[in-house]
């Protein structure tokens, strides 16, 4: 066995049995923390695809933000040290199906894909990932326009943090 | 001679010849290669904490006129040891109600996040752990795991204080990550690469004369990152207690402070590494050995700044903190990103056909850089001066400190 395969294994192992505690744990600051060790795994996924640059954007952002403003606004919660309450809603198995659903989903889309069985072929060796992924996002005739929107979004989400966190003047 | 002039890569192909010669195939010996590179690279961070620490508390003491460590060896330099020592055998205090799984993860990962970054220092042209194409965001990305441990001790601690401390660390490392990502976005226009080796490498011109306020920027928010005077306000002493670490006893304790003074040596080498050359000098390309000399006589310089700064400032007000990093330091790095991207732009439109990065025109784009860099710093200066410092609002009225009671009436008739 490769020493890839056996890398990709344990990461998938360790992403799955993350991702289940994330829902499985009753404390919320657990979650959190076992939310960090799955998205972490999934970032040693993309460094064995070779996709160095991706890899190092999820931890950034996915880790270095999303994760610490969600350990940051659990901890404003009251009974911040304490295991509270039922974790479970009335609605549960309506999201564990959608969760079923969005799996299966995806697993067939996957299955689609023409040559989804095959070796990735290697990369060329003086190729410049982040060069081109660049270009790619700037140019019209590729995803310049998903690029601008997910910006236009995110402007809008930031105006609205603004005018929400604004201290009313009198 | 070979041995003399790149000792470390000649005891690698040594070891490597020697374990292919076991019929070894390539890939285990090239993974027991990195295995021992790092655990090298790790040891060698640790002993020279060893020696950092003595440094500092030397020269803390000699800018405060004192003696500081002299009792074991030469000029006390062995004091650590006995430290090292006692801390050892210290008892270990998990206190009632700690989560006890995270409280003793905390202290690892605080090390682990300073340690990964020396993964990716260059310390020669060929002296290197390993040469990440994306380097400069890996060191953003480990940076938020040195977070993640201070949240983690201070909540896991089960103690108001750690989690009050934890809060400051959160608003303080969250909030200096931004103009330190926009100040390590200069150096990446200017170099046009994202590895760190390649960044060094394209110094021609070292960047701290190149881009000065992207120097500036970037060392003032990873001090504020390591959280040392006079950005301490993660561990205030004289308001918390010792913040996050305040419930840690023993080796547990001894990890923080190690990661503490082993990040505060880690950003100064990123300084060097980013902005002052890395192991660049006369005759380091030929002779490794001399790039280490370079690079590690440029850190202890930084360091030097370092520890001067934290000796002799004193700590900032939290608002002061705050306000100085949102409404002074992350507009000038936008800023500054922005005219030092139109300038790369237009250098490049007025003279086409001319390798930027080439020798010898790296001295006229840095006077356009070094020219911009200071127009802006006048620019930034003025409009600064424009602002009145506002004074503190009182929030009742001045009450007299001792005033004698009014006697009681029957005295007064």
């Amino acid at each position: 066995m490769a020493p890839e395969q056996i890398i990709f294994i344990v990461a998938a192992a360790v992403t799955l049995v993350a991702a289940l505690f994330v829902v499985a744990t009753k404390n919320l600051i657990h979650a959190a923390f076992w939310l960090i060790l799955a998205l972490f795994g999934v970032a040693v996924t993309y460094v064995l695809l070779q996709a160095g640059f991706i890899a190092v954007v999820q931890v950034v952002v996915y880790i270095g933000a999303i994760s610490i403003l969600f350990i940051f606004a659990a901890m404003l919660t009251r009974k911040v040290m304490q295991d509270t309450g039922p974790q479970n809603n009335p609605n549960w198995w309506l999201a564990a199906l959608i969760a079923l659903v969005f799996l299966a989903g995806l697993v067939l889309m996957l299955l689609g894909i023409p040559g989804i069985h095959d070796q990735a072929p290697a990369l060329a060796g003086d190729a410049n990932p982040i060069q081109q992924l660049g270009e790619q996002l700037v140019s019209a005739d590729h995803y310049l326009l998903p690029f601008e929107l997910a910006s236009v979004l995110l402007v809008a989400a930031m105006i609205g943090a603004i005018y929400v966190a604004w201290e009313k003047k009198r | 001679m070979a041995f003399l002039s790149d000792p470390i890569n000649f005891i690698a192909n040594w070891l490597e010849t020697v374990m292919l010669g076991f019929g070894w195939s390539d890939a285990v010996v090239n993974a027991v290669l990195k295995f021992l590179g790092a655990g090298a690279v790790g040891t060698f961070g640790f002993a020279l904490v060893i020696f950092t620490i003595w440094l500092e508390r030397k020269l803390y003491a000699r800018i405060q006129d004192r003696f500081g460590p002299n009792r074991v060896g030469p000029w006390g330099i062995f004091q650590t040891f006995p430290d090292m020592i006692k801390i050892f055998t210290k008892e270990y205090i998990t206190p009632n109600g700690a989560d006890k799984v995270v409280y003793n993860l905390a202290p690892i990962l605080s090390v682990s996040a300073v340690m990964l970054i020396w993964a990716v220092i260059p310390f020669a042209s060929t002296v290197f752990g390993t040469d990440v194409n994306v380097g400069v965001l890996y060191i953003v990305a480990v940076g938020a795991a040195g977070t993640l441990s201070i949240i983690m001790a201070g909540w896991s601690s089960n103690n108001k204080y750690a989690l009050l401390g934890a809060f400051r660390a959160v608003a303080q490392m969250v909030s200096y990550e931004v103009p330190m990502v926009l100040a390590l976005l200069v150096p990446v226009l200017l170099g046009q690469t994202m590895g760190i080796n390649s960044l060094v490498a394209s110094q021609n011109v070292w960047y701290s004369v190149m881009a000065p306020i992207a120097a500036l920027i970037f060392f003032i928010s990873s001090l504020a990152e390591t959280g040392r005077a006079p950005f301490d306000l993660l561990e205030a002493e004289s308001e918390l207690v010792a913040g996050y670490q305040t419930e840690y006893s023993g080796l547990k304790f001894g990890m923080f402070y190690v990661g503490e003074f082993l990040h505060a040596f880690t950003i100064s080498a990123l300084t060097t590494t980013l902005f002052l050359g890395g192991w660049r000098g006369p005759w380091s390309e030929s002779v490794p050995v001399l790039g280490i000399l370079w690079f590690f006589i440029k850190t202890f310089i930084v360091y030097f700044v370092v520890a001067w700064i934290r000796i002799s400032l004193p700590r900032l007000r939290i608002d002061q903190m705050l306000n100085f990093n949102w409404k002074i330091l992350t507009p000038l790095a936008l800023v500054l990103l922005i005219v030092t991207a139109l300038a790369e732009k237009l250098l490049a439109l007025l003279l086409p056909g001319l390798n930027l990065v080439d020798t010898a025109n790296s001295w006229v784009r840095a006077a356009v850089h070094l020219a911009l860099n200071g127009l802006l710093l006048w620019g930034a200066l003025t409009l600064l001066k424009k602002i009145p410092a506002k004074p503190r609002k009182v929030v009742g009225s001045p009450r007299p400190v001792a005033v004698a009671p009014e006697p009681p009436a029957s005295v007064i008739s």
